[in-house]
């Protein structure tokens, strides 16, 4: 079994994602996250599916998304292509001891506190699974009361073939 | 700007601008608006005794006359009872469109009277479907309802409509075009994948056509004889092709699967190509697939890109509908054969082999009682070709498949993929009235009929005189056979009990029909006879059979078609070279 992202630009109307959970349910396909929400055309939504299947399953679960009549399109979205993003809200406990410890390790991997109270503080981290898992595992020894994390959201890198977008992207 | 209606009106101009000719339903509180204005429509609305009859009997009128057949029912029970007609007609690319009444808006999620959520409940058993809360919406929903039900792979479609949406006000516009920028069934295959496929046959020493029902539902039943005949490959059929390809065709071996012939079963197993045509390597058809035709290589052609690859890996797939694909790959292959066409004669010789030596029969009951297999091959060589057969799901309706000779498309209507039994009256019932000047037979079993026989209330009080066939041998047959098979004969809740309880020929009269009984062998024919003479009210006819015959030849579920059985403890014999 091996993790793949899919990009999937549905129509904004009401029950698509009920469709959508419904088919992978239906097939046995196994969801790693799911994340919606919308897109620069309000008609449009997108969703990032991350499944977990064996590689000849992937064009199976691709072709029966495909087939809803809501689901505009569906690519596989290459990891090293495209650019991947989660979102962590983690409560980690601190001590006078430790405290000082945690807010380096938040500085090392580019997250922020946005909460602090006596015994905890709250932090806010954004990345690619890779460096959320790190980071989680370098906060864990010091207590982790709570924690939330978003599902993967994700992008193509650069200009698809054909289509305008402005000339300052970066 | 066009005139004030109701939704409901909006509802039925909208449905008589799809075409609709007639209707299976009944009313009740949340759809009662509607029922208005159908009162008054072009219409013909069948009143059927349970929404269950009234979806099987869209599906048969659909399978009958390729068009798309109609449904309407109330909110809750009256939509829930639809589920099974729909994932019934989903499982077998029929079209249909099922309309249903909502609990009012304002009330949805509330668990009001009569509220059930079934645009939920048929999300998975449907191709697609609508809740509509604003009366604008009407026409819109009802035309994408019809073109997303009949084009590309045809499926069911249920659209859902508030009932405040049908007793508010609203103007009717009839769309002149669609927007469905997420449906768009390719309907031709890639030029290049044409080539390919036409490469292999020229190839090919021991090819085999395997065709599905999608030939029937793309109406390629000549284009497929062009190819056969071409080809000169043999032909099977499955259970949803049957009629595609004439069973008097000598290119013809039958049909695969687990109550397949030996020629045909056997055919797919030592093909080196199977020429898939719109069939979906079911596994009533593969038996244990890891094992299913090891040497072959494969061609499918399908208009559901999603069915390429699903059970089985291919070697080229065909997208497109199946008349363009046949179309395209005659002159490609025409072109090949020019400079070479194999020669089938070693392959065939072995195919005539497999069929001479073990084709279809039954053994007579030793006990003096009708046997099964022999009433229904009576029942198909009188009425004949041109006649519509219609089954329920079981023995009688693997003995259909096998001992009536189907020439014809959509002369054989059965339920193939969800297996639901009591499909065949009402199934019927939708065939006669889309096929009025066709005789119509349901082959129905006894345990099958006590599932929807009220439906032939309506048949009686419709005019709609269909021909039922039971074959009655008061137990859930197909599940004894096993039992007998797999469980030692221990008849754990098959036997009916019968001893004419209920009496079916009393039972018959009592809906209106006439109801005839045939117990002996040498009453058969004049009985069969006898119903073929009735054409003003529905016939039912019980015939008594034997209650130990069993369907063969099998191939057990789960197992290796290489593994079919053709009695009891008997396998075919192969020459040692067939090994």
């Amino acid at each position: 079994m091996s993790t793949h992202t899919l990009s999937v630009l549905v129509e904004n109307s009401p029950g698509v994602l009920a469709r959508v959970a419904s088919l992978f349910a239906r097939r046995g396909y196994n969801i790693d996250s799911l994340a919606v929400g919308p897109t620069e055309d309000p008609n449009v939504s997108r969703m990032t599916i991350v499944v977990n299947v064996e590689g000849h399953a992937l064009s199976q679960v691709i072709q029966q998304t495909d087939k809803l009549i809501n689901v505009l399109s569906i690519i596989e979205l290459d990891p090293i292509a495209s650019v991947q993003r989660e979102l962590l809200l983690v409560k980690v406990t601190t001590s006078p001891e430790t405290r000082s410890q945690v807010l380096e390790t938040v500085q090392l991997f580019r997250a922020k506190v946005v909460d602090v109270v006596q015994d905890a503080v709250t932090i806010e981290a954004t990345g690619n699974s890779e460096k959320i898992q790190a980071l989680l595992r370098v906060l864990e020894p010091y207590g982790i009361k709570e924690l939330v994390q978003s599902g993967l959201v994700a992008m193509e890198r650069g200009l698809k073939p054909g289509k305008s977008h402005t000339p300052d992207h970066d | 700007m066009s005139a004030q209606i109701t939704g409901a009106q909006s509802l039925v101009n909208s449905l008589e601008s799809a075409g609709v000719d007639v209707m299976f339903g009944i009313p009740g509180g949340a759809i009662l608006p509607a029922y208005d204005p159908i009162f008054d429509s072009s219409i013909r609305h069948i009143l059927v005794r349970h929404e269950q009859g009234a979806g099987h009997a869209a599906t048969g009128y659909a399978q009958a006359t390729g068009r798309v057949g109609v449904c309407i029912a109330t909110s809750g029970p009256g939509a829930t009872n639809l589920v099974t007609p729909l994932a019934d007609a989903q499982m077998d690319s029929v079209p249909i469109v099922a309309i249903t009444g909502q609990v009012a808006s304002a009330a949805i999620g509330t668990d009001a009277f009569q509220e059930a959520d079934i645009r939920g409940i048929t999300m998975p058993v449907t191709k697609h479907n609508f809740l509509i809360t604003d009366p604008r919406d009407i026409p819109r929903a009802i035309a994408e309802a019809f073109h997303i039900a009949g084009t590309g792979r045809p499926g069911a479609v249920l659209v859902d409509i508030a009932k405040d949406a049908l007793t508010k006000m609203t103007e009717f516009e009839w769309p002149t075009s669609l927007s469905l920028p997420g449906y768009n069934p390719i309907m031709d295959p890639t030029a290049e994948s044409i080539r390919d496929a036409a490469a292999l046959i020229a190839e090919s020493k021991s090819p085999v056509l395997y065709v599905g029902g999608g030939a029937i539902k793309s109406n390629a039943s000549a284009e497929l004889m062009k190819l056969a005949e071409l080809t000169g490959a043999p032909v099977v059929t499955t259970l949803m092709a049957l009629g595609t390809f004439p069973d008097s065709h000598p290119q013809h071996l039958g049909m695969p699967g687990m109550h397949g012939t030996v020629a045909a079963v056997t055919s797919l197993q030592k093909a080196d190509l199977l020429i898939t045509l719109g069939a979906r390597f079911d596994d009533r058809v593969t038996g244990k697939l890891s094992s299913f035709a090891p040497n072959a290589r494969v061609i499918h052609a399908d208009i559901d890109p999603a069915e390429i690859g699903k059970n089985r890996i291919v070697d080229v797939a065909l997208i497109g509908d199946l008349k363009a694909t046949i179309n395209a790959l005659l002159p490609e292959l025409k072109k090949k054969f020019e400079s070479s066409k194999p020669d089938l004669t070693e392959w065939w010789a072995q195919c005539n082999s497999w069929r001479n030596k073990y084709p279809l029969g039954f053994d007579e009951p030793t006990d003096g009682s009708v046997s099964p297999q022999y009433v229904i091959q009576r029942l198909g060589q009188i009425a004949g070709p041109d006649a519509i057969y219609v089954a329920g799901v079981g023995q009688h309706q693997m003995w259909s498949s096998q001992f009536v000779n189907y020439e014809k498309p959509r002369t054989w209507i059965n339920s193939g993929g969800l297996g639901t039994m009591g499909f065949a009256v009402p199934a019927a019932m939708g065939a006669k009235v889309g096929a009025p000047d066709t005789v119509v037979w349901a082959i129905d079993g006894d345990g099958c009929f006590q599932m929807t026989n009220q439906e032939l209330v309506t048949c009686a009080l419709n005019n709609i005189p269909i021909k039922v066939a039971i074959i009655n041998n008061e137990s859930l047959g197909m599940v004894r056979q096993w039992q007998t098979l797999f469980y030692n004969e221990r008849y754990s809740n098959t036997d009916l009990h019968s001893k004419r309880i209920p009496d079916f020929a009393k039972l018959a009269e009592a809906m209106g029909c006439v109801g005839l009984r045939c117990e002996s062998k040498e009453d058969v024919d004049r009985v069969i006879n006898e119903a073929m003479a009735i054409n003003d009210r529905p016939v039912v006819v019980d015939f008594s059979v034997h209650r130990d015959a069993m369907v063969w030849p099998m191939v057990a579920a789960g197992t290796s078609n290489d593994d079919i059985v053709i009695a009891k403890s008997m396998a075919p014999i192969w020459d040692s070279q067939e090994l």
